[in-house]
């Protein structure tokens, strides 16, 4: 190799050290994240671009959302929306480390067990604010996530989670209707398992621990329980006690399909699509997924069975698409703006027709609602109780259900009494709180 | 007269003087690059962890509260935690283990010349495609496989081997044997190629000299292949322990963890500090006590290749 003279040497070490100090200063943020969303265009004018971090698209059809952005923008312009859209978790992520950093993007979709958290930090505006100075009607508004009596979150749209039955295993096995109360869930699973099905499938996993949320606490809401007390945990009471004490009872009589304690919402969902599980519990969303899957499978949906004799409302498990406006967010105005277009009615109508869910808008009613007789009976549940998810607004609300998930799998093994796991899941979550 | 004499020298000098500080500076502007990068992507991350795991609330609250060591007391009167670092320790040896046996088990099939070349590249690709696949994906095949109601159940009950199909991934007793076995399913190839690319190293003549000494086959591998080997082994042991240590995607994808704390490593119990419980001091003091189990790994391993240079 040719050896350089001594001074062009020199010369390529000092080109080489300013091209590392311009690639830091290329790999540096432009400006903070107010700076970044405003841009001149070339009319002048001040075009806004508002960054929307969500996981919605991806699980919508395909462009879809992206459509209802582009109304937006046609009847908003001057703000343009940049969606930054990614899976449930990857999104979760960022959002977090967006809260952490002061970089949050200007409108975040929410499950509502992030709230909590967010608001202790501070991250997330005060919604309630911005409402009362846009002189928002909240009436039409299903429902808000409050924190000390602000709102942080709005849900947008509503999956609720019914039982799901298989109507051919349950009529071989002389079973004609999906069952309405404990007992007849108990007995229906018992005498479906055997032969390679299982009553019921128990998703345990703790990667994804929301099974304690959909699976196990819906036990307790839907027979009008709760798992807190003044908003403090209480999950050594009567009512939780008799729901894990039932459910053990299933497990001990190996009416529950094997692989619960890592199993995820989506091998839940296959064992029953593929016909291996009787019943299970699961979002109304999965409707069109399970027809797609197995176009032969014969399958209803009902409420989750109450407590033998209850004649009160039942509580509804659900998840919601939950959206906020970031507190370092330099344009709340345009965010609410944004916000308002997806909870007014017809947006509101038209996202949770595509989504197969249930509107945040009081007033909006699906398309699916009438033209599919299961969506139809999904809206006769959904009426006739109400939405119950008590992990809402808790502090760190998954890892509250991971602590109750590890007691719950000692439990189910057998490792520990009903008590010793109640005593130590409540010892656990008063610590978190 | 004098002063116009005096100034070329002056000027000569001060070239000299120039020079010589250019030449004095240029291995500086040499390592800059490299230098910059590693203070970016390694010096101050660490750095900043470093101070996390000395901080309260560190990120979910605007202000911190300095806590000295408190947090790697948690840590470490933490009874999880030393769940987590057994069962670490344990998918880690056997990891390796079996990974360097299996690898050099098929690296020397690959080696010999009772196959043709032909059949050879049939087997070296076959070998080689578990290496191929993501973590991901290694993870959802094996869920799959693992599965109560999958294809090695099905096996082992048509068989009848079992009676009841096992629950690999769900049950205590055997989801970390059954992730370590994911594991070294994933990883032998690492080793195979390495060593491959050894053995193919060594020369004949060595074999030949040991044949007309009269050492048997067995004999020629333990005095002249295993010998040539070391310095490969010993490096790619030490990676691999690294490496093998610190996975998380796989425990994550597959087990989460779980059932209870079967699986919990320590890779996964910081991550649900951080990720799960917003406890990012915690999580610090963690992340900083898995970099130090590290770093002492590494220290072995530069140690051999400097012994080797």
């Amino acid at each position: 190799m040719k050896k350089l003279p001594v001074g062009a040497r020199g010369r390529l070490a000092f080109l080489s050290s300013i091209a590392v100090l311009f690639a830091a200063a290329g790999c540096a943020p432009a400006a903070e994240s107010g700076e970044t969303t405003t841009e001149s265009s070339d009319s002048s004018s001040e075009q806004v671009v508002l960054e929307f971090a969500q996981w919605w698209a991806p699980e919508l059809p395909e462009g879809s959302f992206r459509t209802l952005m582009d109304e937006f923008e046609a009847e908003n312009p001057g703000i343009t929306v940049e969606l930054l859209s990614g899976p449930y978790s990857t999104t979760k992520e960022q959002v977090v480390a967006g809260a952490a950093s002061g970089t949050m993007s200007d409108v975040v979709g929410l499950d509502g067990a992030w709230v909590s958290d967010f608001v202790k930090q501070g991250s997330l505006a005060n919604l309630s604010s911005l409402m009362d100075s846009s002189s928002y009607d909240q009436a039409q508004l299903a429902s808000q996530i409050q924190i000390d009596g602000s709102t942080y979150m709005i849900p947008v749209i509503n999956f609720i989670y019914p039982l799901y039955t298989n109507d051919d295993i349950l009529s071989a096995a002389g079973i004609d209707a999906p069952p309405t109360d404990r007992t007849e869930f108990a007995a229906a699973a018992a005498a479906v398992s055997g032969g390679g099905v299982s009553g019921w499938a128990l998703p345990l996993s703790l990667e994804a621990p929301n099974g304690i949320q959909n699976d196990v606490m819906s036990w307790v809401w839907a027979s009008g329980g709760s798992m807190l007390k003044d908003g403090q945990p209480d999950v050594t009471n009567d009512e939780v006690r008799t729901a894990v004490e039932y459910l053990k009872g299933i497990w001990d009589a190996g009416a529950i399909a094997p692989g619960s304690f890592t199993m995820k919402e989506q091998d839940k969902l296959e064992e029953f699509t593929n016909g291996r599980a009787a019943m299970i519990v699961s979002s109304l969303s999965h409707i069109n997924l399970i027809r797609e899957s197995n176009p032969e499978l014969n399958f209803s949906i009902s409420a989750l069975p109450s407590v033998d004799g209850y004649s009160g409302k039942r509580g509804i498990p659900y998840a919601s698409w939950g959206i906020g406006v970031a507190e370092n967010s330099e344009h709340k105005e345009e965010a609410w703006k944004l916000v308002s277009f997806l909870m007014s009615e017809s947006t509101n109508e038209k996202l949770s027709s595509i989504a197969n869910a249930f509107p945040g808008n009081t007033t909006a009613v699906p398309d699916f609602v009438q033209g599919d007789e299961l969506f139809g009976k999904a809206f006769e549940i959904y009426q006739s109780g109400f939405p119950a998810n008590e992990f809402v607004g808790l502090p760190v609300a998954e890892q509250l259900m991971r602590l109750f998930d590890e007691q719950f799998q000692l439990y189910l093994e057998g490792d520990i009494t009903v008590d010793e796991m109640l005593t130590a899941a409540q010892a656990a979550w008063v610590a978190q709180f | 007269m004098t002063q116009v004499a005096n100034q070329p020298a002056r000027v000569i000098e001060t070239r000299a003087k120039r020079a010589r500080f250019t030449q004095a500076l240029t291995p500086y502007g040499f390592v800059t690059p490299v230098t910059a990068l590693i203070m970016v992507l390694m010096v101050i991350p660490i750095a900043i962890v470093i101070g996390y795991s000395t901080l309260d609330n560190v990120i979910m609250t605007p202000e911190s509260e300095f806590v000295g060591l408190q947090n790697y007391v948690k840590i470490l009167s933490d009874g999880t935690f030393y769940i987590a670092a057994r069962n670490s320790l344990v998918f880690t040896v056997f990891s390796v283990l079996v990974h360097f046996v299996l690898g050099l088990a098929f690296a020397t099939l690959l080696n010999t010349r009772l196959l043709s070349p032909f059949v050879k590249a049939i087997f070296r690709s076959l070998f080689i495609l578990p290496w191929l696949f993501t973590v991901a994906i290694i993870a959802v095949l094996w869920r799959m496989l693992l599965n109560p109601n999958g294809i090695i159940n099905y096996f082992l009950i048509s068989s009848g081997i079992v009676d009841v199909g096992v629950e690999w991934l769900s049950s205590r007793s055997t989801a970390l044997l059954a992730v370590t076995f994911i594991n070294i399913w994933a990883g032998y190839p690492f080793f195979m190629v390495s060593l491959l690319a050894g053995l193919q190293g060594i020369p004949r003549d060595l074999y030949e000299a040991a044949t007309v000494d009269g050492a048997t086959a067995l004999q020629q591998f333990w005095y002249v292949t295993l010998p040539q080997l070391k310095p490969i082994i010993i490096s790619m042991m030490i990676l691999d322990m690294i490496w093998t240590s610190q996975q998380f995607a796989l425990i994550w994808l597959t087990t989460g963890g779980g059932p209870i704390n079967a699986t919990e490593m320590l890779p996964t119990y910081t991550y649900k500090l951080a990720f799960s419980t917003y406890e990012f001091g915690l999580a610090s003091a963690a992340a900083v006590i898995v970099l130090l189990l590290s770093m002492v790994l590494a220290f072995f391993y530069v140690r051999h290749q400097k012994a080797r240079d």
